[in-house]
């Protein structure tokens, strides 16, 4: 059980698809410019990682390994296309706003990246958890940079007032910044930085190095 | 474990029977969900559709009851050739659209269209107009609300559209949306010179009240609002309806 805990929670923080494996940044730039949308999009990623995997692990011992990128392809496009639809019927004005972006969890790195890296080697069960936490790890950091852009964009969380705007009479001005894609970028830069501050296992060793060569040195 | 060893996942017929058997079973799967699920989707479109309609006319309140609100609303069959109000208007009538006149791309029209008119009291306060075109990727499907003169527009929405997201989608956007109101359909010719520009209205150039913010990065979808706000307010579109309208009202 323990295992299952720690493939469930390692995603969260410690191997962070965004975070540390910089899977899923395009997603995590578009929905993020309010919270509702961030949401939806957190639990339509969670569950197609999770259903993928357990699908995608179930099958493992049959799917040939030549045509195994399309076959997850496949799959995850079938569970993408019922969540799209399941979206249009029950939460259709937030699946408007997420617009593409369901239809595109297809090619989100993090769902395909999980199916070849973990549910191709390992049970139905723990693929399953796998892809819960990595949906997980997703979600935490798509909606800690939903909540800040919301907030400081428009002054709402979940569309109800928070900061007072000044356009309505009250003391904040709005941070148009934030409701564009750049800032996306600066806070999750921004996190990146403070998560491998604290955990500094995560910080990569440089690809390369430039010595500075000296006349009396030499390397 | 040693029937798993002589298995060999790799072999022709094995590819062959996972590809077909997968498709198989996805594409039931995904037909049938999108089966069961249709008469949901098509009502929230439906609501959706109305919801705009009733935006555009600017009675559209968060949290209001679009059925209890749309009761200010007629709606009534234009026969589009003549410009009056019909009742027998076959919905499934369709006319083609002369090359030259085909400013929004669409080839045919219906040839008796719904228009919705917004009452206040017994007063008719606006029209609402169905216009659709072409935009740079898709046919954009909107709503164009004309006050009783048939020259001011109170407003234009899209429900429908596939441009592209934060570019040509700027059209769907609070702003664009606010300076499309109090513009002029008509020139003095009486031909219809509403049109989208490049970049933002200057204040005080000549011409003004008949041009519309163009959006940056969408040219095309801009050039495509132009198309079909022209067509639908012009000779072949609703321009003899209007035309009765503003006689009328």
């Amino acid at each position: 059980m323990s295992e299952a805990r720690k493939v469930l929670i390692d995603p969260v923080v410690d191997n962070n698809p965004v975070t540390l494996q910089m899977l899923g940044i395009c997603s995590a730039l578009a929905v993020t410019t309010s919270l509702l949308p961030a949401l939806l999009m957190c639990v339509a990623l969670t569950s197609v990682a999770a259903l993928a995997g357990a699908t995608i692990s179930a099958l493992r011992h049959r799917i040939p390994n030549n045509i195994r990128i399309i076959v997850f392809m496949t799959i995850i496009a079938s569970l993408v296309i019922l969540v799209d639809q399941l979206l249009k019927a029950y939460a259709f004005e937030t699946s408007k706003q997420l617009s593409v972006f369901v239809g595109l969890i297809i090619t989100n790195c993090i769902v395909l990246g999980r199916a070849e890296a973990f549910a191709m080697k390992n049970g139905v069960v723990m693929s399953f958890i796998d892809g819960l936490g990595n949906g997980l790890g997703y979600s935490v950091i798509l909606i800690a940079v939903a909540t800040l852009r919301e907030l400081f964009g428009a002054g709402t969380l979940l569309g109800y007032p928070v900061l007072e705007l000044t356009s309505n009479g009250g003391w904040y001005v709005a941070n148009g910044l934030m409701l564009l894609p750049p800032s996306a970028f600066f806070i999750i830069g921004l996190m990146i930085w403070g998560i491998r501050s604290w955990r500094t296992q995560q910080v990569e060793k440089p690809d390369y190095q430039i010595h500075e060569v000296h006349r009396t040195e030499v390397y | 474990m040693s029937d798993k060893k002589e298995f060999d996942r790799d072999s022709i017929s094995n590819t062959l029977l996972v590809a077909i058997g997968l498709s198989l079973v996805c594409s039931v799967i995904v037909s049938s969900a999108a089966i069961v699920l249709k008469p949901v989707q098509q009502r929230n479109e439906e609501l959706y559709r109305q919801q705009i309609i009733l935006d555009v006319a600017g009675i559209m309140e968060p949290g209001a009851d679009v059925d209890t609100l749309f009761e200010n609303i007629e709606t009534r069959t234009v026969d589009l050739e003549t410009g009056a109000y019909t009742d027998a208007g076959d919905p499934d009538a369709v006319v083609a659209i002369p090359g030259e006149l085909d400013r929004a791309g669409i080839a045919k029209r219906e040839a008796f269209a719904d228009v919705y008119l917004v009452m206040d009291g017994n007063r008719v306060d606006q029209v609402i107009l169905p216009v659709y075109g072409k935009g740079l990727w898709s046919t954009m499907l909107g709503y164009l609300a004309v006050a009783p003169d048939g020259n001011t527009i109170k407003g234009l929405r899209f429900y429908s559209h596939g441009e592209t997201p934060g570019l040509g989608d700027q059209m769907d956007k609070e702003a664009w949306r606010a300076q499309v109101v109090g513009k002029v359909i008509y020139g003095s010719s009486g031909e219809p010179e509403v049109r989208v520009i490049k970049g933002v209205v200057p204040d005080g150039i000549a011409g003004e009240e008949h041009m519309l913010d163009g959006m940056a990065g969408a040219t095309l979808t801009g050039n495509g609002i132009t198309g079909l706000l022209q067509y639908w307010t012009g000779p072949h579109g609703f321009g003899p309806y209007l035309k009765n309208f503003r006689e009328t009202s």
